[in-house]
């Protein structure tokens, strides 16, 4: 007879001395690891209630303007510099890893209403409501050297924003019209208007850097082009635009933060639809950026918050609020897509975390392992119920909470209005308009 | 301030158009042959060749199921899970290379049978580590003994009738405690690890440690006869005289569910290790399963003409072996219909059935134990032929297979016996779930992560991918809520509108005609659907039509 029993040697299975890592033979076989799915359903319920224990996204809370901060700007080339115009026409330069102020310069008499950098990190430039454009030094004045603009331009009328192109010599600014500046000239270049109101912001596509976009107080968007020195198209929303931004990754996508508590992700080749209307809002949308990765961005509010979206969702991911932050007037993400600062009515400028429950610093191998393996359960699970009403809940002030309420309420009721008129008409005489299309007036080339 | 990266040479322009980006599964490129300088070929160019048959088991998407229809970009990012799962199990399909041991075998050369090769045989032909798991514990004082092996193989603890608890690690045979409980033993269960203990007495239900101090006396759990633990559920189902079946959470020490059976006195009971499913043998012959979450048996299996004896389940929950009053030994398909597979009619019943983690078949009848071997591990035994018989020096009460080991630990009137069945064991284990040589400090990770993922009681049920499949019911039913809220349905299809065409083309009459032909198409397909429905409808009439059944109708062909 041949015969063979198994048997194993326990030098292949056991370490030889305390110093040596244990020995962990593994096989993969389906049928040693049963219960696969409701096993990691319990590690996915377990890591997202872990998600909501480590939630602590405030950081730090700059303390030193004297009046609201109106503008910021980053550096492009140092992630802990981060520029702030307040509406006393002070300008803050701050260091966040020390998270102290490092410059103070008194630029303009009466707001600041826009800061910007030029693309080598070398200097920046603001304007205010005393109709001028500074340029100054990043660097700081020198031992003996006073605090002194580079450069002062002035204007005729009041400018109520500013942008730098990212790879030239050239910037824009907007009031009354659209003016593009050479940095050497004192006098625009070429100005270009298309409405008859004013123009509250402006600002240049990252990728496609001869592309501008503005936003003006008729309500519309105007796309312009710098090469020709001529408005593309525009687009008349129902409400007024704040600002818009541009997407770092995407050339032709922009986000505009709207009075209507709304904002609108549009493709710039197809105006008459916006890819996605972000709706969470309880109050105007004042302030829009962009994460580097370019598939999210943050909005500031009047409502006294701030919403993270995801670029192909209609909802908010995350909201931050804190019982000392007042309207928020403008927004930021970090270069390295890590932080959102923050600048609000109440003179502070905040710090928070991008993803809430990330732990901040070097991880270390397995942590990062542990960390990825979490992520993937989460998102495997999401649908689940449990596990979504874990993951949806946050908490709101009681202000914006019972806004929401009553919100659906009105939501609700127009709603039905419109499906009951839809019930009881000749079918094909009231057309279906999408939720989409139902904010665009018009789209004029 | 940093510009989108430029695409390199090999990437092609971007087009101008919206479309949504695809992710296709990646190709494979197939290379020239390779060169080396010595001008040497490869002899086996290509890839590896791929081994279809045991990738097949690494793959967990039923690919015969339909789904309700779904968005496009719902259906590519299937398309992209399914050509990712094809991957990686062909990859560990590959990595079983890297197993170290294999399975024990046993062969007759020239046509013997292996079943009249005695265990002393064995025993000689085999190497000295393996004939040292060979034993036998005459212990005749204490009555018919019980034994169970811990979930890593590594302990084995026995309960003799006459009150007579031990647990030792049998393979240094280094005795961990030794007691008399002063009670009769009725069941005795290893719980998670070795360390703790629960012992059915004749009134009530101990827990013990592994030192024999008793830690828990449960009241509610009284004239239990039969205990099984579900490892991942850490729950400890006992069943009793007075006809219930209790669950008892041992992690936060709740009773989870007391289940009436109503079927009498329950004396046999075996889990699914698949689904921790129990289930019960009753005397008129039937099978039941239950779940803690239910209060009415999940489902019921008649088995044999009279009563049932013993039942138990594979390892991997495809097959069960049961045995009855009426001399059979029946094996059922549980997975799929539930119809008998094979029966064989034994000469005298079988009071104990146990499979191996290999798929061997061990059944104790009277003082012999039979054991039964399949082709494969995936195939049931093959009731034909006995694989290996054993004569004990008493009447078999307890049968158990070492988990790992080759290994059949057998509890006897007269003591323990431990018999060697090459080939019944898995030979390969995995060091995060079970390892039989894990330290003091692995097992107390161990422990500790398994008891984060503890499974609820709730999510037992006969299927247990059910949370991963597609819950279509719901699905349905919220459709339905989002048409009725919105007033018209979102994703019906938009009513064909002809694109405006140059060079004149575009006239009122060219429309109306473009509309028209599609509309004509469309028309054409619902008449072609509907004609291939009616006769199916036709059909399902014409049944009631025919001759009421007769008792001759069984010997038409």
């Amino acid at each position: 007879m041949k015969v063979k029993m198994l048997s194993r040697n326990p030098d292949n299975y056991v370490r030889e001395t305390k110093l040596d890592l244990q020995r962990v033979p593994r096989n993969y076989d389906p049928t040693l690891h049963p219960f696969e799915v409701p096993r990691e359903y319990v590690r996915a319920l377990n890591a997202t209630k872990l998600e909501r224990v480590f939630a602590k996204p405030f950081l730090a809370s700059l303390d030193g303007h004297r009046d609201g901060v109106n503008c910021l700007a980053k550096h492009p080339k140092s992630l802990a510099t981060v520029l702030s115009g307040a509406c006393d026409g002070e300008v803050r330069i701050w260091n966040l890893t020390k998270r102290k102020c490092n410059r103070t310069i008194q630029a303009h008499e009466g707001f600041v209403r826009g800061i910007c950098t030029r693309f080598c990190g070398t200097s920046f430039f603001t304007v205010g409501d005393d109709k001028t454009v500074k340029q100054w030094k990043m660097d700081g004045p020198s031992y003996g050297e006073e605090e002194e603009p580079l450069h002062t331009i002035l204007g005729k009328t009041v400018y109520t924003g500013i942008d730098h192109h990212w790879k030239e010599a050239v910037f824009v600014t907007c009031g009354q019209q659209v003016d593009i500046w050479d940095e050497q000239r004192t006098s625009p270049v070429c100005s270009m208007t298309w409405g008859f109101d004013s123009i509250s912001s402006v600002k240049f596509n990252p990728i496609e850097t001869f592309l501008l976009g503005s936003c003006a107080s008729d309500r519309n968007i105007v796309l312009y082009d710098m090469r020709q020195s001529t408005p593309l198209k525009k687009v008349i929303l129902e409400m007024r635009t704040n600002t818009i931004c541009w997407n770092p990754m995407e050339a032709f996508i922009f986000t505009a933060a709207n009075e209507d508590y709304n904002l609108y992700t549009f493709d710039m080749r197809a105006l008459d639809t916006p890819v996605m209307v972000h709706m969470d809002h309880v109050s105007a949308v004042l302030d829009v950026d962009y994460s580097p990765t370019g598939k999210e961005f943050v909005s500031a509010s009047f409502d006294k918050s701030i919403r993270i979206f995801p670029v192909d969702k209609s909802r908010s991911r995350e909201v931050y609020h804190t019982k000392r932050m007042q309207h928020v007037i403008c927004v930021k993400w970090t270069s390295d897509s890590k932080y959102i600062m923050c600048g609000s009515d109440e003179m502070n400028i905040r710090l928070w975390k991008a993803n809430a429950s990330e732990k901040l610093g070097v991880l270390t191998s397995r942590e990062k392992a542990a960390k990825d393996y979490n992520q993937k359960l989460k998102e495997k699970f999401q649908h689940h119920p449990h596990i979504k009403r874990i993951a949806r809940h946050r908490h709101l002030p009681k202000s914006i909470y019972s806004q929401i309420q009553e919100q659906r309420i009105m939501k609700e009721a127009r709603r039905r209005k419109e499906v009951n008129r839809l019930k009881h008409s000749k079918p094909g005489s009231v057309s279906i308009v999408s939720e989409k299309k139902k904010h665009i007036v018009a789209v004029v080339k | 301030m940093e510009t989108a990266p430029k695409p390199g040479r090999d990437v092609p322009p971007k087009k101008d158009r919206l479309q949504t980006k695809k992710k296709k599964p990646r190709e494979r490129r197939n290379l020239e042959p390779q060169r080396s300088v010595s001008g040497a070929q490869d002899p086996f160019p290509g890839p590896a060749p791929v081994p279809v048959e045991e990738a097949g088991k690494f793959r967990r998407i039923d690919k015969s199921k339909k789904l309700p229809h779904s968005k496009s970009k719902t259906r590519s990012r299937l398309e992209v899970a399914e050509a990712e799962e094809e991957e990686i199990s062909i990859k560990a399909a590959r990595s079983e290379l890297l197993l170290a041991e294999e399975p024990g075998f046993l062969e007759g050369e020239n046509g013997e049978n292996t079943a009249k090769i005695r265990q002393a045989d064995i025993v000689e032909a085999v190497d000295i580590a393996s004939a040292a798991k060979h034993f036998d514990l005459n212990l005749r004082q204490f009555g018919p003994y019980r034994l169970n092996y811990s979930p890593t193989g590594r302990h084995l603890a026995f309960g003799g009738r006459r009150g007579h608890v031990a647990t030792l690690d049998w393979v240094t045979k280094r005795l961990m405690c030794e007691i008399n409980v002063m009670e009769a033993v009725r069941d005795i269960r290893f719980l998670h690890s070795e360390a703790l203990l629960a012992v059915a007495q004749n009134r009530w239900l101990h827990i013990y440690d592994n030192q024999g101090i008793e830690l828990h006396c449960i009241r509610r759990c009284d004239r239990v006869t039969r205990l099984e633990f579900l490892p991942f559920h850490f729950l400890l189902a006992t069943a009793s005289e007075t006809g219930f079946l209790t669950y008892l959470d041992v992690s936060v020490g709740k009773i989870v569910a007391a289940l009436n059976a109503r079927a009498g006195r329950l004396d046999i009971m075996t889990k699914n290790p698949y689904n921790a499913v129990i289930h019960l043998g009753h005397s008129n012959g039937t099978v039941s399963l239950w779940s803690p979450a239910m209060k009415e048996p999940l489902a019921k299996i008649l088995c044999h003409r009279g009563g049932v004896r013993a039942v138990a389940v594979d390892s991997t929950g495809t097959y069960m072996a049961t045995s009855g009053l009426d001399h059979q030994l029946k094996i059922f398909d549980l997975r799929g219909t539930f119809q008998p597979l094979s029966a064989r009619t034994l000469p005298q019943g079988a009071g104990h059935l146990a499979f191996s983690q290999r798929g061997l078949l061990a059944a104790g009848m009277g003082d012999v134990v039979n054991i039964w071997a399949g082709q494969g591990k995936a195939s049931p035994p093959s009731l034909e032929q006995p694989y290996l018989t054993h004569r004990l020096s008493g009447h078999v009460h307890g049968l158990h297979f070492c988990p790992f080991e080759d290994v059949l630990g057998v509890g006897h009137n007269g003591g323990i016996t431990s018999m060697l069945v090459p080939g019944a064991a898995e030979p390969n284990f995995d060091g995060l779930e079970s390892n039989p040589y894990r330290s003091q400090k692995q097992r107390q990770e161990w422990e500790v992560k398994a008891l984060l993922e503890k499974v609820p009681a709730e999510l037992i049920c006969l299927d247990p991918r059910a949370l991963a499949e597609v819950d279509v019911i719901s699905l349905e039913q919220e459709k339905k809520e989002r048409i009725e809220r919105l007033g018209y349905d979102p994703e019906a299809k938009a009513p064909f509108q002809p694109k405006p065409k140059q060079k004149g083309r575009s006239s009122t009459a060219s429309l109306v005609k473009r509309k028209r032909k599609v509309m004509d198409e469309e028309h054409r397909d619902k008449v072609r659907q509907s004609l291939e429905q009616q006769p199916q409808k036709q059909e399902k009439k014409a049944k009631p039509l025919r001759a009421r059944p007769s008792a001759l109708d069984r010997f038409v062909c």
